[in-house]
């Protein structure tokens, strides 16, 4: 635990890929989205279609049936009625149909979108100590995953009925007047060709909105997180104060999305008094032979008029949809983003190298390690451990202790140089292979909000309660269980906070001696408990490792006296290596460690 | 608040009216809160709707006084055409005023409202004991703050379009009654019929979007969790098993939505279908009618107009109606964290905040986390001013749970805690704070530069932000990085060693020069050698402080004046390091344990 992991790795943001590469890729990452897209989008044209006739029906039976020249035709509005009926029941089951189909595909595209998403998260690597923005990592997986789900189920259906009708609507205004419907799209023009930038401004500004949730999603978890610190240093007004804040940019952030969004929403409105205008202006010389041949009667153009109120609405509607769809857009970016942030490890999967089973001998070759951009943090280590040897490895601060022991469970790969368990390279053992037979204990045991029952078998998921209590007696830790009212089902509470950081520790070694691995890494695994039980776990794991190969990262040299070899790094290197007793001999290094060690033990 | 979850208690029966009420309620809570805001964003929505019918005026008066004429006669006068073209933009440039303001106004309520309800849930969180928030999982909290505040306020968006189109339908239902009772009341159908569909909507997917919001909370719980704990699922090779448990949830979540998505799909269409049936009926009743010389041709033509004009925007009611289910679950859950009572109560008094140590006085305190298990029993001890004392006990025994009681974190179950004779519970709030520090076993670090951690915002200058880097051994790491005290930690910054954050943290508690000073086995993942040096700076920058330490390693012992040892939740003994190791041998036992192994093996 005492490398400078300088830079880590840097989250994807996904703000560099464009909205139709967005929308590609997340069609890509959930193919759900694809299937029955042509069905929906056919049932979506035939609600559409449907839902024209409906109120063309009416006009015509207003405008003809009523008026006629021989007063009512009832005939007329007869066959009329029974067009809109027929119309309105195909509407409605086919928008039936496409509402359905759509909410499926989107609910279960976005579910494995969320889920491959959470899985990578998962494969990234050194996300283990970044805790302070883990708020914003959930809410991609949450809140970011919500809004585009929001988006398609609701904009979509708008969105496909809006085009489909622009099109219907379109057609219909050709077979009356092909002049008239070129008035009416040269009107939208501008609005169309403003759509562009407007996108854009609105993209960006969505893309600042999603940024300011993560944050202000970070900056909420702070009481809640940092409770403690909140409280012990009373420093609640400076935390609301910061939180304030966060809140307050959100706030400003969405409130200036949202002012674009009804300013360019209000331009289709001021493109459709146009339009209205233009069409009877126009219509009115037309009908008189001024443009073209007259051929057109006041009914006529009195029904374009009609027809444009047809084609102003969906478009509207449309350009709503596409400004809802950049903020989600950029949640989806967000998400996808993850999914674009490489998990350096590469797992070789089931095709890997299985380990055979029994102890593991291990092999550093030229290994060096530098985080990007940072110093080296290991350089040119060449070990050779023989299986069933119990090595402690110790070191200063910053030696390059832990990062060894990350390497060598490849929660990391080397900058340069190879390792190898039992032989094989260490990248191409399969990561379910490898971690059954190689566990890390790390200095933190970190426990889930369940029982310690559900905490313990972690490490082994078909052990029983009774599994259990004889790996807690195995370990000489049976007082210590005995102790606790509810036993194994003491419900540990999040992050295991209802126990001390000791009795974490304790969990975290039962898991791992259930995992009953072949080679065990302990990195200062039992710092938090008292030395009585410390030596006490020490024995017990001595007699459990006996025939494995263990790798123990301690500070307290009394670990490194009872290896069988001890491995001393200094700044990066191997300095000295061997048993205790000659190390102690050759002074150097490890001789001062001693020295220190046993000037703390003398007092 | 109250009132709402009252009714919502009260209600039994139907459920989709329970909802219709207290989205109502939620409505109205929202109204009082933003009055201003909410008027003018109505009234844009009216103005919007006023125009809508203006356009058909617009498109009337063109129609009979420059289209008829003009196919009638053959000409057109240019002031007419102008007339036209100048009607129709102005009505649609006043019709674009409504659209921005009812929109802008509906976004910033929206935002406002939001944002005080997440500074009030925040607030609330700083002021809730750490007994609530530890029965509380973060995920939750987090969702109450963020989602469920979201949904809350959702009904907002369409609010003012709502109202509008409550107006605009006003106008239509008066001028349809004017026109024609019969095929008013025929046209009048449609609206208890669409209500009639929007309860029966509500009746069936109420409960559903109650379990989503659930589900949702759930999620992000598991999320937080599992990235929470991302190391120890790496090592165990557990991404496959936590991926399977969060999918559980994100599977549940998908087909709760795909099935709110059969119901919308099945009344979606319904709704939109019964203006219509609407216009079908007044057709009917206009055609009968007109045969039998009731009405004229003109009648019916306005009715069926007045109908679809209401026709569309109705929808927007039915949208307003359908985030009440979500938006009252929302509210709930907000109001359950901004209702809890609480419970820390202060005094008034102040410690004097003069130089020296202050001093500490436990007694008969009892402390017990499950009900009947006492983890401390009747413990009692004083530490004079300036002192530095020892807590030494074996793992569990309680210790890190006696530092929560010294800091008022938790309240014991019975005995008292004083600091300089004053009991803490007296203390006037921040005043503990400001004299006493913790430095706990793990630490937490805010998404802030090194400077802001250590300073915590206090006005520190730099040189005392140095010095106590300084004493935590903390100047070296702090210097080297790229930024120095500027240096950003978090996401975006430093990912810094557990014990590179422990030195922070123990840095952050020594700037503030406190008069008592409590260590939770704070230098556990420091390596000996800087450990020593840490303690011999802490010894001579102490100045006169007192503090308080837990602690294993006898380095950190050996610097006390005097050790208690806890054992069985009591004060078995204590003394000086020297005068427990000769006469306790439990005691003996537990700090000398790696002597034991020395002997052994030598």
């Amino acid at each position: 635990m005492t490398d400078l992991a300088a830079a880590g790795t840097v989250m994807d943001s996904g703000e560099e890929i464009s909205a139709w590469e967005t929308i590609r890729r997340g069609a890509e990452i959930s193919p759900e989205l694809r299937e029955g897209f042509w069905g929906t989008l056919a049932l979506a044209l035939l609600g559409t279609g449907g839902r024209v006739v409906v109120p063309i029906a009416v006009q015509q039976t207003l405008d003809r049936g009523l008026k006629g020249p021989h007063g009512v035709d009832v005939g007329f509005v007869v066959v009329m009625a029974a067009i809109a009926a027929a119309a309105m029941v195909l509407t409605g089951v086919a928008s039936y149909l496409m509402t359905a189909r759509l909410f499926t595909s989107a609910e279960r595209g976005l579910a494995t979108l969320r889920i491959k998403a959470f899985r990578h998260v998962h494969d990234l690597p050194l996300l283990t100590q970044n805790t302070e923005r883990r708020g914003a990592l959930v809410s991609r997986v949450t809140s970011d995953v919500d809004q585009v789900s929001q988006f398609l189920v609701f904009g979509g259906i708008i969105g496909i009925v809006s085009v489909g009708q622009v099109i219907v609507a379109t057609l219909i205004m050709l077979v009356y007047s092909w002049q008239l419907t070129i008035v009416v799209w040269i009107c939208f023009a501008p609005l169309f060709a403003s759509l562009r930038y407007f996108q854009q401004r609105l993209s960006d500004s969505y893309a600042v909105v999603r940024r300011m949730v993560g944050s202000m999603l970070a900056a909420v978890s702070e009481p809640v997180v940092g409770a403690v610190v909140v409280r012990t240093h009373a420093i609640e007004g400076r935390t609301q104060a910061r939180i304030d804040e966060a809140i307050a940019e959100y706030q400003a952030a969405s409130t200036r999305a949202q002012g674009l969004t009804a300013f360019s929403f209000s331009l289709g409105g001021v493109s459709a008094g146009l339009a209205n205008a233009l069409v009877l202006v126009i219509g009115i010389w037309l009908g008189q032979g001024h443009l073209w041949a007259g051929h057109l009667t006041s009914g006529e153009v009195l029904a374009f008029a009609f027809l444009v109120t047809l084609f102003v609405s969906p478009v509207q509607m449309g350009t709503q949809v596409l400004t809802d769809a950049q903020n989600a857009i950029a949640g989806w970016r967000r998400v996808i983003g993850i999914l674009d942030t490489p998990a350096d490890l590469d797992d070789p999967g089931p095709g890997g190298v299985q380990l055979p089973h029994g102890p593991v001998s291990i092999e550093f070759d030229h290994v060096d390690f530098a985080y990007p951009g940072g110093p080296p943090v290991l350089r040119d280590v060449n070990e050779r451990i023989e299986a069933g040897t119990r090595i402690a490895v110790v070191g200063e601060t910053g030696s390059g202790k832990t990062t060894f022991a990350k390497i060598l469970t490849r929660l990391m790969d080397p900058t340069s140089g190879r390792v190898r368990l039992a032989g094989h390279e260490l990248r191409d053992i399969s990561f379910t292979s490898l971690r059954r037979r190689v566990v890390l204990v790390p200095q933190e045991g970190f426990l889930f909000d369940s029982t310690l029952y559900a905490n313990a078998i972690y490490g082994d998921l078909a052990a029983s309660a009774d599994d259990v209590r004889a790996a807690v007696t195995e370990l000489g830790l049976a007082d210590w269980l005995d102790g606790l009212p509810l036993g194994l089902e003491t419900r540990v509470g999040q992050r295991g906070e209802s126990l001390s950081a000791g009795e974490r520790q304790l969990v975290a070694l039962i898991r791992a001696h259930l995992a009953d691995p072949d080679l065990l890494v302990l990195d200062e695994a039992t710092s938090a408990v008292d030395p009585a039980l410390e030596m006490r776990i020490g024995r017990a794991l001595e007699l459990l490792m006996s025939g494995r190969t263990s790798v123990t990262i301690a500070h307290r040299l009394s670990t490194a006296e009872n290896a069988d070899e001890v491995i001393v790094f200094d700044r990066g290197e191997v300095v000295q290596r061997g048993p205790h007793a000659a190390l102690l001999a050759q002074g150097g290094v490890y001789g001062r460690l001693y020295d220190s060690w046993t000037a703390q033990q003398s007092v | 608040m109250s009132s709402l979850s009252a009714s919502a208690s009260t209600s039994g029966g139907d459920p989709g009216r329970a909802t219709l009420r207290d989205g109502f309620a939620v409505l109205g809570v929202a109204v009082r809160r933003e009055p201003w805001i909410f008027t003018v964003s109505t009234l844009g929505s009216v103005l919007f709707g006023a125009l809508t019918v203006a356009d058909a005026w617009v498109l009337g008066w063109s129609t009979n006084h420059v289209v008829l004429p003009a196919f009638h006669h053959g000409s057109t006068r240019a002031g007419l055409v102008l007339a036209v073209i100048g009607l129709f933009v102005g009505v649609a440039l006043l019709r674009a005023v409504g659209i921005v303001a009812r929109r802008l106004g509906a976004g910033v309520m929206q935002y406002r409202l939001q944002a005080t309800y997440r500074r009030e849930v925040t607030a609330q969180y700083l002021r809730l004991p750490m007994a609530w928030h530890q029965r509380h999982p973060t995920g939750q909290l987090l969702s109450n703050a963020n989602a469920d505040v979201e949904a809350a306020w959702a009904p907002i968006a369409p609010l003012p379009m709502a109202v509008g189109t409550v107006a605009m339908m006003v106008i239509a239902v008066v001028q349809m009654l004017v026109t024609d009772l019969r095929m008013a009341a025929v046209g009048l159908m449609v609206f208890p019929l669409v209500t009639l569909a929007t309860l029966t909507y509500q009746h069936f997917s109420s409960p559903l979007f109650t379990r989503i919001q659930a589900l949702r909370a759930e999620l992000s719980e598991v999320a937080h969790e599992s990235f929470d704990g991302a190391m120890v699922v790496k090592t165990l090779g557990r991404e496959t098993e936590e991926t399977e448990r969060f999918a559980e949830k994100a599977v549940a979540l998908r087909d709760l939505g795909i099935k709110v998505g059969r119901i919308r799909a099945f009344f979606d269409p319904m709704l939109e279908a019964i203006p219509s049936l609407g216009v079908l009926g007044v057709l009917g009743v206009g055609v009968w009618e007109i045969r039998h010389g009731l009405a004229s041709p003109g009648a019916v033509v306005t009715i069926a107009y007045l109908l679809t004009i209401v026709a569309f925007p109705i929808r927007s009611i039915g949208w307003l109606l359908g985030e009440f289910p979500r938006s009252v679950v929302g509210f709930r859950r907000v109001s359950r964290v901004l209702d809890e009572p609480v419970e820390t109560t202060y005094g008034q008094a102040r410690l004097s905040d003069g130089p020296g140590g202050a001093g500490l006085d436990v007694s008969g305190l009892a402390f017990s986390y499950v009900a009947g298990q006492r983890l401390l029993a009747d413990l009692s001890f004083t530490v004079e001013p300036g002192r530095t004392v020892a807590i030494v006990g074996e793992t569990a025994s309680g210790k890190s749970t006696l530092t929560t009681l010294l800091t008022r974190l938790v309240d014991p179950d019975a005995g008292v805690v004083r600091v300089d004779g004053t009991d803490l519970r007296d203390l006037a709030p921040g005043e503990l704070a400001g004299q006493v520090a913790l430095v706990p076993q793990s630490a937490f670090l805010f998404d802030d530069t090194v400077r802001d951690n250590v300073a915590l915002g206090a006005d520190v200058p730099d040189e005392d932000v140095w010095a106590a880097l300084r004493t935590a051994q903390a100047d070296g790491f702090v210097a080297a990085l790229p930024h120095g005290l500027d240096s950003q930690l978090g996401e975006r910054g430093t990912t810094l060693s557990g014990g590179q954050r422990q030195r922070l943290s123990l840095a952050r508690a020594l700037v503030r020069r406190p008069r008592l000073l409590i260590l939770d086995d704070a230098t556990s993942a420091v390596d000996p050698e800087v450990e020593s040096r840490i303690l011999a700076g802490m010894r001579s920058a102490a100045n006169g402080s007192t503090m308080v330490l837990i602690a294993y390693r006898k380095a950190t012992i050996g610097l006390a004046d005097e050790v208690l040892f806890l054992d069985g939740g009591r004060i078995a003994d204590r003394g000086s390091h020297a005068e427990l190791l000769d006469r306790n041998p439990a005691y003996a036992r537990l700090v000398n344990a790696y002597e034991h192994v020395e002997v052994a093996h030598d």
